[in-house]
C-alpha cells in the first residue's frame, strides 16, 4: 500500500504544481484534446445521427461504422496518422484522430436517441400536423436526449483514455507522467499520474450520469422506472471500453 | 362531406391495399369503416387527412380536392385519435391538448384555458391537467387523445380503432361517452374498427370492408342486419348464427329470445308500457 | 509489402500471441459475468450495486489500469497477468451488465409458462432463461471480444507483447509499414473473432437463424413493430400490454 502513499505524495509535491510540465498544465492538455475533440465530433456526428434516427435511412450505415470502429486499435491509429501526415502537424491530427474516435459512439446515440422512441408518438405528432422540422425538435430531440448523452458519455470517456496515449507522439496530456515513469522506473509518478487519469474518467463520467439524468424528460421519468433501465442497453451497445 | 371517387392506394412493395373505392360521407354523422386487419380500413382513414396518398383517383373534403391541400395545414384542421392515444409522453395532459392550437399560434394561456374546457368536455378531471400520460390509466389516455382531437374544433373526427387497447369496462363507458360527446359536438367522425357490435352501436352509417377496402355492405346498422348483402356480411355480423339469430320461444305464457345456440338472450316485451314494469 | 514479406516470421508470431492473450479474457470475462449478471438481474439491490461497479471499473482508462494493478494485487510491475486481468475486468464490466440486459429481455410469459409446466428455477434457467437469453448474450460477447483484442495493443507499453510492438517499434524506428500491418491484422482478428462468435451463434441457436428471415417480414408490419415498443422502449406512453 505505501507505493500508493508514494504515489499520493508525488502528486501532492510542490514541483508537480508549477513550472512546464507540472500537473496542472498536464490536465489542461488533456482536458483540451478531449473537449476540442468531442465537441467537433458531436458538430459532425449529431446532425448526421438525427438525420439517420429521422428518416430511417443509412442506419445499416450507421451500425456498420460503430461496429467497425471499435475494431480499429486507437493506439495504432495515432501512430498511423502521424506517420502519414508528419510530425510537424501531429497536435491537429491527434486531434482529428480523437475526433475520429468519438464519432461512432456520438453518432449511434444520436440516431439510436430517436429510435428508441415509440412510432406511435411519431406518427400521431404527425397527423397532428406537425411539421417534419416540429416533430424533429419538439418530439423527437428532447425524447432522444438521454442517449444522445449516453452517446457523448462513451466518446468522452473514450477520448480521455486515448489522450493518455498522446504522450507517444510527443503531445503530453496526463499520459505523460506514466510514460515518463516506466522508462525510468519512477512508480511513484506512474502511479500517480495514472490515478490521476482514473480521477479525471471517474469525474466526467460522473458529470454525464447527471445530464443524462436530468436529460430525461419529466414525464418519461415519472412514469415507470424501467423506462430508463430499458434504455440502458442501447446505451451500452453503443458505448465501448476504453482505449 | 368526404367524398371518395375511385380511390385506389398501392403500396411501394406492391400490396394492393385498396381498389377503387368509392363513398360519400355524410357530415355531422358517425361514419364506420369495419372488416378484419388487413382489409384497408386504417389506410382509407390516413387518407382523409394525408397520411397516406392515394395512388389513384380523387378524395374531396365539401368539395375541395385534398391533394391541394397542403398535409400539415390539412391535418391541423382535422382531429386524429388513435389507439394508444399518442400521447407525447414529455408533455403534460394540459400540453398535450393544447399541442395543435398552440401549432397554430394560439397563445399559451388561450390554449390551456380551452383545453381544461375540453377536459370538462370529455370528462376528465381538471386536477389531472398537470400530470404526465405515463400517470394515467389507459381510459384516461384515451379520453386525452380524445380532447386533443377536438381542440382545434374540427369538423372532421378521424377515429383510428380508438378504444381497441382498453378493456371491456372502460372501452364501453367510452364508447357511451362518444356518443353523448357526438351527441352535444355533432361532428363528421369517421370511425375505424373491427369489432361489429362497436361498429353497430356507433355508426350511423356502417361501411363493411373486404380485403382490397372493397365495400360488401355499406348503411344503417338496421339495413345491414335485416339484409345481409352476402354470405360474408351475413357470416360478419354473425347474422347467420349465434346471438344474432333470435328466435322466440313461449315459456310460462311469457314470449323469451333464444340464440341459435339455445342460449336465453332477453324477454320480448312491448316498449315502452312493459319495460318498467320488468 | 516487402517490409511484411521480409518480416512474416515475427507478425505471425505476434499474432498467435495476440490471439492466444485475447481469448484468455473473453472467456474468462464471460464465464464470471453470468453469475454476477444473473444476481444483478434477480435483486434489485444488488442490480443498482453491480452495475454502477462494473461501470466505473468500464471507464478507467486501460494504461491507467494497467498500471494501478500491480501494486494493488502484488504482481510485478511488467507482467502478462496485469494486462490479463485488466483486459478480463472490462470482460466483466460489458458482460455483466449484457447478461442483466439479456436475462431480462426474457418473455416473463414464457418463464411463466415454464415454470407452470413444473421446471424448478435452476433447471428453468439453464433450459429457458438463458437459452431465450441468448441473443444478447451473443451480442455482448461479440462487443467483448472485438474491444478486447483492439485494447490488448495499449499493453505493449507496459511490456506485454501483442501486435502493439508492431506500433510503438514502428513508430521509433520510422516504418510506417509495421504500423499499418498492425492496425490490419489487428482488425482482422477482431473481425474473426466476431465472425467466429456469430456462427456459433447461429450453430447453438437454431431457432434465431430460422426467425431472421419472419423477424425481417415483422419488421416491415407497424403494427407488429408498435406492438414490441412498450416493451422494448420504455418511452412507451401506454400501461395496456405490460
Amino acid at each position: 500500500m505505501n507505493l500508493f502513499l508514494d504515489a499520493f505524495a508525488w502528486i501532492a509535491a510542490p514541483e508537480q504544481w508549477s513550472g512546464s510540465g507540472s500537473l496542472p498544465q498536464r490536465l489542461g492538455e488533456h482536458l483540451l484534446y478531449t473537449v476540442i475533440a468531442v465537441g467537433v465530433a458531436a458538430l459532425i456526428a449529431v446532425p448526421i445521427g438525427w438525420l439517420i434516427g429521422h428518416t430511417g435511412r443509412g442506419r445499416e450505415f450507421a451500425v456498420g461504422l460503430s461496429g467497425a470502429a471499435r475494431a480499429l486499435p486507437s493506439f495504432g491509429l495515432l501512430f498511423l496518422f502521424v506517420m502519414l501526415v508528419g510530425v510537424t502537424l501531429r497536435g491537429p491530427i491527434v486531434i482529428a484522430v480523437l475526433v475520429l474516435l468519438a464519432i461512432p459512439p456520438i453518432l449511434a446515440g444520436a440516431y439510436a436517441g430517436f429510435e428508441v422512441i415509440d412510432r406511435r408518438t411519431i406518427d400521431a405528432a404527425r397527423a397532428m400536423g406537425m411539421t417534419e422540422g416540429q416533430i424533429l425538435w419538439r418530439v423527437e430531440v428532447p425524447l432522444g436526449l438521454p442517449l444522445l448523452f449516453g452517446g457523448l458519455r462513451s466518446a468522452t470517456l473514450q477520448v480521455v483514455a486515448t489522450a493518455v496515449l498522446a504522450v507517444f507522439v510527443g503531445l503530453g496530456g496526463l499520459g505523460y507522467g506514466i510514460v515518463q515513469g516506466i522508462a525510468v522506473r519512477q512508480f511513484d509518478q506512474m502511479l500517480g499520474s495514472a490515478l490521476l487519469i482514473i480521477a479525471l474518467a471517474l469525474l466526467l463520467d460522473a458529470v454525464f450520469a447527471l445530464l443524462e439524468r436530468f436529460a430525461v424528460p419529466r414525464g418519461v421519468r415519472a412514469g415507470r422506472t424501467p423506462i430508463v433501465r430499458s434504455a440502458s442497453p442501447r446505451r451500452r451497445a453503443v458505448a465501448e471500453p476504453s482505449a | 362531406m368526404i367524398e371518395f371517387r375511385s380511390i385506389s392506394k398501392r403500396f411501394d412493395d406492391g400490396t394492393l391495399a385498396v381498389d377503387d373505392f368509392s363513398l360519400v360521407i355524410p357530415s355531422r354523422r358517425t361514419t364506420v369503416f369495419v372488416g378484419s386487419s388487413g382489409c384497408g380500413k386504417t389506410t382509407l382513414l390516413r387518407m382523409i387527412n394525408r397520411m397516406v396518398d392515394a395512388s389513384s383517383g380523387a378524395l374531396e373534403i365539401d368539395g375541395e380536392n385534398v391533394s391541394a391541400i397542403e398535409p400539415v395545414q390539412l391535418r391541423r384542421r382535422i382531429g386524429y385519435v388513435m389507439q394508444n392515444s399518442g400521447l407525447l409522453p414529455h408533455r403534460t395532459v394540459i400540453d398535450n391538448i393544447a399541442t395543435v392550437p398552440r401549432l397554430n399560434g394560439v397563445p399559451k394561456r388561450a390554449a390551456h384555458e380551452r383545453a381544461l374546457e375540453l377536459m370538462d368536455t370529455v370528462g376528465l378531471d381538471r386536477a389531472m391537467a398537470k400530470r404526465y400520460p405515463s400517470q394515467l390509466s389507459g381510459g384516461q389516455q384515451q379520453r386525452v387523445g380524445v380532447a386533443r382531437g377536438l381542440a382545434v374544433d374540427p369538423n372532421i373526427l378521424l377515429m383510428d380503432e380508438p378504444f381497441g387497447a382498453v378493456d371491456p369496462i372502460v372501452r364501453a363507458e367510452l364508447q357511451q361517452e362518444l356518443l353523448r360527446l357526438q351527441r352535444e359536438l355533432g361532428k363528421t367522425v369517421v370511425f375505424v374498427t373491427h369489432d361489429i357490435d362497436e361498429a353497430f352501436l356507433l355508426g350511423d352509417q356502417v361501411v363493411i370492408l373486404e380485403k382490397g377496402a372493397r365495400i360488401a355492405q355499406r348503411g344503417t346498422p338496421e339495413e345491414i342486419l335485416a339484409n345481409p348483402a352476402s354470405d360474408f356480411v351475413a357470416s360478419f355480423v354473425g347474422a347467420d348464427r349465434g346471438r344474432r339469430a333470435l328466435s322466440i320461444r313461449e315459456v310460462d305464457g311469457a314470449r323469451v329470445l333464444v340464440d341459435a345456440d339455445g342460449n336465453l338472450a332477453g324477454r320480448l316485451v312491448d316498449r315502452p308500457a312493459e319495460a318498467s314494469a320488468s | 509489402m516487402t517490409w511484411v514479406l521480409a518480416n512474416l516470421e515475427q507478425i505471425l508470431e505476434l499474432s498467435l500471441t495476440h490471439l492466444r492473450l485475447s481469448l484468455l479474457p473473453i472467456v474468462l470475462g464471460f464465464v464470471i459475468a453470468i453469475p454476477l449478471g444473473w444476481v444483478a438481474h434477480r435483486y434489485r439491490l444488488t442490480r443498482g450495486l453491480i452495475l454502477t461497479l462494473v461501470g466505473l471499473l468500464y471507464t478507467i482508462p486501460s494504461l491507467a489500469l494497467f498500471v494501478v494493478l500491480p501494486p494493488l494485487l502484488g504482481t510485478p510491475f511488467l507482467s502478462e497477468a496485469n494486462v490479463l486481468i485488466a483486459l478480463t475486468i472490462y470482460a466483466v464490466a460489458i458482460m455483466a451488465r449484457s447478461t442483466a440486459d439479456a436475462l431480462a429481455s426474457v418473455d416473463p410469459d414464457i418463464q411463466q409458462a415454464a415454470t407452470a409446466m413444473g421446471y424448478s428455477s435452476w433447471r428453468r434457467f439453464w433450459v429457458v432463461d438463458l437459452p431465450l437469453a441468448g441473443p444478447v448474450l451473443l451480442a455482448g460477447l461479440r462487443v467483448v471480444a472485438v474491444s478486447t483484442v483492439s485494447l490488448l495493443t495499449v499493453g505493449v507499453i507496459v511490456g506485454v507483447d501483442s501486435l502493439g510492438y508492431l506500433f510503438t517499434n514502428g513508430y521509433q524506428r520510422g516504418i510506417l509499414a509495421s504500423v499499418l500491418t498492425g492496425v490490419v491484422v489487428t482488425v482482422l482478428i477482431a473481425l474473426l473473432l466476431d465472425r467466429v462468435l456469430a456462427l456459433l451463434g447461429a450453430w447453438l441457436m437454431p431457432w434465431t437463424r430460422a426467425g431472421r428471415a419472419s423477424r425481417r417480414s415483422r419488421v416491415a408490419q407497424p403494427s407488429q413493430l408498435v406492438d414490441r415498443a412498450p416493451a422494448t422502449v420504455g418511452t412507451g406512453v401506454q400501461g395496456s400490454g405490460a
